[in-house]
């Protein structure tokens, strides 16, 4: 296998930013510019990482890297049919196609007052206060590729304000959509939710493909969540095997906010979620939950750090993954406990099922404590299924196929379970049932 | 014809072999008892009518309504009527009791060429069962026997034999560790499905069930053969003088010590 990237795979990037910046709206402020030149200037540095590299040992993005991307693409390339089955009744919907905002296939019912939602680029025109205070400041760049990527090359994105203490009941549901149309593309979302003191939000964002062709999307999706903020956030990762997926994930948790994560990856070929969670306030909690489930050749790695910057701050991981025909999955899970970070309550758990002999997972759970009056855990399972409840099971009359399917959905439940939007918890379940054999079994049974 | 008829069963786990040479027939209508000391082969006749994979049987035939009941995968021996009332039921998390009971009960009605029972009607079918044996329905919505007691367990496993309706049920020890209530409890339900076609087969290691549990007869297992048959006094007879006065003629024909 060859890991070596040639100079000219990251070149590729470099060279196009001179254009790309040219050709940004005469709007986006200096200290912007500033950031995204800063940003493709690291990117050379580092250029795409090699699985030589700790971080990216058992995730080869060779494949990205040796693709002639284009960065220009098109947004009319989708009909409004083909993303309804992603729309969710009643609630305000903003979709971007390869990246660029498309109004025609949003919709926007009438907020609460003072809550600002709309795209980045509309955010950074008319409310730039809002906008720069946080943009390009979170997710930091310095060590990671498809980071400084995104910061350098972000077209477009969703803008998130909710003001102090307000409320916004329906979820807000973030439709990305991958379209290639001629030849391979790249394109980089960059989402920004931002949570004022005491208020409450429930994001959606959801990934999917139309049509076919590969292209890479690599987004960066920012939460700030302000003093005693609660933030419910959930990620369906659904886009077609072709797709390229390296996403990263930056929560800042302010004084006694509460935020949750669900991430849901059932597609695209290669995909890397960077979730990365900094409890900086006290009394902050952090509920990272996620599931995945792969088969044929597919990849999917969580990469999680949890920062525990200030005292009394719990977070709890729970991440479940599902591995079928030759697919692999990674979990890397770090906790890090600052100096100070007293009290901290930390719980990290990464549990596998192997379908297939043929499925490999790596999971690799790392705790470093610089405080002496925490409690933290973490534990990893990889194992298959319980041939003692498929005995059980099928002695009682339901087929093989299907009590192998009940129980690879029951393994699946507890984070289904936890899902509080009903619509999301609907499409999961509708994925498990479809994919599952006798999935008409099981949707019965449970 | 008789509903079950095992003749000369040989089997084995792994090298170990354990029954050697077992005859039973059971007629419709009948409870029979099996009884024995710890590692006499009980649990292993009731893994192997079940379909239990990690037996392998070496010898002999097993007939279940004149056909070769080996030949049936163990979903298939449910779906014709056997019933296993597992010794050590298992916990099943993220499954509900109840969802659970209805898959089941509606891939045996499948089976059987009856229309599929909906939510509404087994609903009401179900909770008909859990008087017989007074199960909390608590415990219906629950995961099966996730946090059940043991006692719990061993209710719930009368209660899915009760719902699926089975022709010939067989109990593995289900009387091992309760206490009088329960084990009355598990009494009652059987002899509440007590009737002409249904046969039952009881393995126990104790003598006390029986006094709530009458059988038509009962045998003795010995080291993975059965060493005597006869009428429920049979019972009696080993509470009182236990298996050892059984053991000896074993050995008949064969070397001493070997």
């Amino acid at each position: 296998m060859t890991t070596t990237m040639t100079a000219s795979d990251t070149d590729r990037f470099v060279e196009v930013f001179e254009a790309f910046e040219k050709g940004l709206p005469a709007s986006q402020p200096e200290s912007l510019r500033k950031i995204r030149r800063e940003a493709i200037g690291r990117f050379s540095d580092l250029g795409f990482p090699t699985i030589r590299q700790e971080e990216w040992r058992f995730t080869n993005v060779a494949p990205i890297a040796r693709t002639p991307f284009s960065l220009k693409v098109a947004t009319d390339t989708v009909k409004a049919s083909s993303i309804q089955p992603f729309s969710y009744d009643g609630t305000i919907q903003l979709t971007l196609v390869n990246g660029r905002y498309v109004a025609a296939l949003s919709q926007l019912h009438s907020l609460p007052e003072g809550v600002v939602v709309c795209s980045l680029n509309e955010a950074l025109e008319k409310h730039p206060e809002k906008v720069e205070p946080h943009l390009g400041r979170l997710a930091s760049f310095e060590n990671h590729p498809f980071v400084a990527l995104n910061t350098a090359f972000y077209g477009d994105g969703i803008f998130i304000w909710v003001p102090r203490n307000q409320v916004v009941e329906p979820p807000i549901n973030l439709v990305l959509v991958g379209s290639p149309s001629a030849g391979p593309i790249a394109f980089f979302p960059r989402n920004l939710i931002v949570g004022g003191e005491s208020s409450q939000v429930t994001v959606v964002e959801q990934y999917v493909t139309v049509g076919e062709g590969t292209y890479l999307t690599a987004p960066v999706t920012e939460i700030v969540a302000g003093d005693n903020a609660v933030v419910d956030h959930y990620k369906l990762q659904r886009e077609s095997s072709e797709a390229f997926h390296m996403a990263t994930f930056q929560l800042q948790l302010g004084r006694d906010s509460n935020v949750s994560s669900h991430s849901i990856s059932w597609g695209g070929g290669l995909v890397r979620n960077d979730v990365n969670a900094v409890l900086d306030g006290q009394g902050g909690e952090a509920t990272l939950n996620g599931l995945y489930m792969v088969e044929g050749t597919q990849l999917v790695d969580n990469h999680m750090r949890v920062d525990h910057v200030a005292a009394h701050c719990d977070s709890h991981e729970l991440y479940k993954g599902i591995l079928e025909g030759k697919s692999r999955a990674v979990f890397n899970g770090r906790i890090y406990v600052h100096p100070g970070a007293q009290k901290t309550d930390a719980k990290q758990t990464n549990r596998n099922l192997l379908i297939s002999p043929d499925a490999i997972c790596n999971s690799n759970p790392q705790l470093e404590i610089f405080a002496d009056d925490v409690k933290c855990t973490h534990g990893s399972t990889v194992g298959q299924i319980d041939e003692t409840a498929i005995f059980y099971l099928r002695s009682r009359g339901i087929g093989e196929a299907a009590a192998r399917s009940l129980l690879t959905f029951a393994f699946a439940a507890d984070i289904v379970e936890r899902i509080k939007v009903g619509a999301v918890r609907r499409d999961l379940e509708e994925f498990l049932f479809r994919r599952l054999p006798k999935g008409d079994i099981v949707r019965q049974a449970v | 014809m008789s509903l079950l008829e095992i003749k000369n069963l040989h089997a084995r786990v792994e090298e170990q072999e354990i029954l050697k040479g077992v005859d039973l027939i059971i007629n419709p209508g009948e409870i029979h008892a099996i009884m024995g000391p710890n590692g006499s082969g009980k649990s292993t006749l009731a893994q192997v009518l079940a379909g239990k994979e990690d037996y392998e049987v070496t010898e002999g035939e097993i007939l279940y309504k004149g056909e070769d009941l080996l030949e049936m995968a163990p979903e298939e021996r449910a779906r014709e009527g056997i019933f296993m009332a597992f010794q050590y039921p298992v916990e099943i998390p993220g499954v509900s009791n109840v969802y659970f009971l209805k898959a089941a009960l509606n891939a045996i009605r499948t089976h059987r060429g009856l229309e599929e029972m909906d939510a509404m009607d087994f609903l009401v079918y179900v909770r008909e069962k859990m008087k017989v044996v007074k199960m909390d329905e608590a415990l219906l919505n629950r995961p099966v026997n996730e946090g059940f007691s043991g006692g719990e367990k061993k209710r719930n496993e009368i209660f899915h034999m009760s719902v699926l309706d089975p022709v010939l049920a067989v109990l593995d020890e289900t009387d091992s560790g309760l206490d009088i209530d329960a084990l009355k409890i598990v009494a009652d339900g059987v002899n509440s499905l007590r009737s002409e076609d249904r046969a039952f087969l009881v393995i126990t290691h104790y003598q006390r069930l029986l006094n709530y549990i009458v059988p038509d007869v009962v045998h003795v297992l010995i080291d993975g053969r059965i060493v005597r048959s006869g009428g429920k006094e049979l019972a009696f007879e080993l509470e009182d003088k236990g298996y050892a006065w059984l053991e000896e003629p074993l050995g008949a024909g064969e070397p001493v010590g070997a």
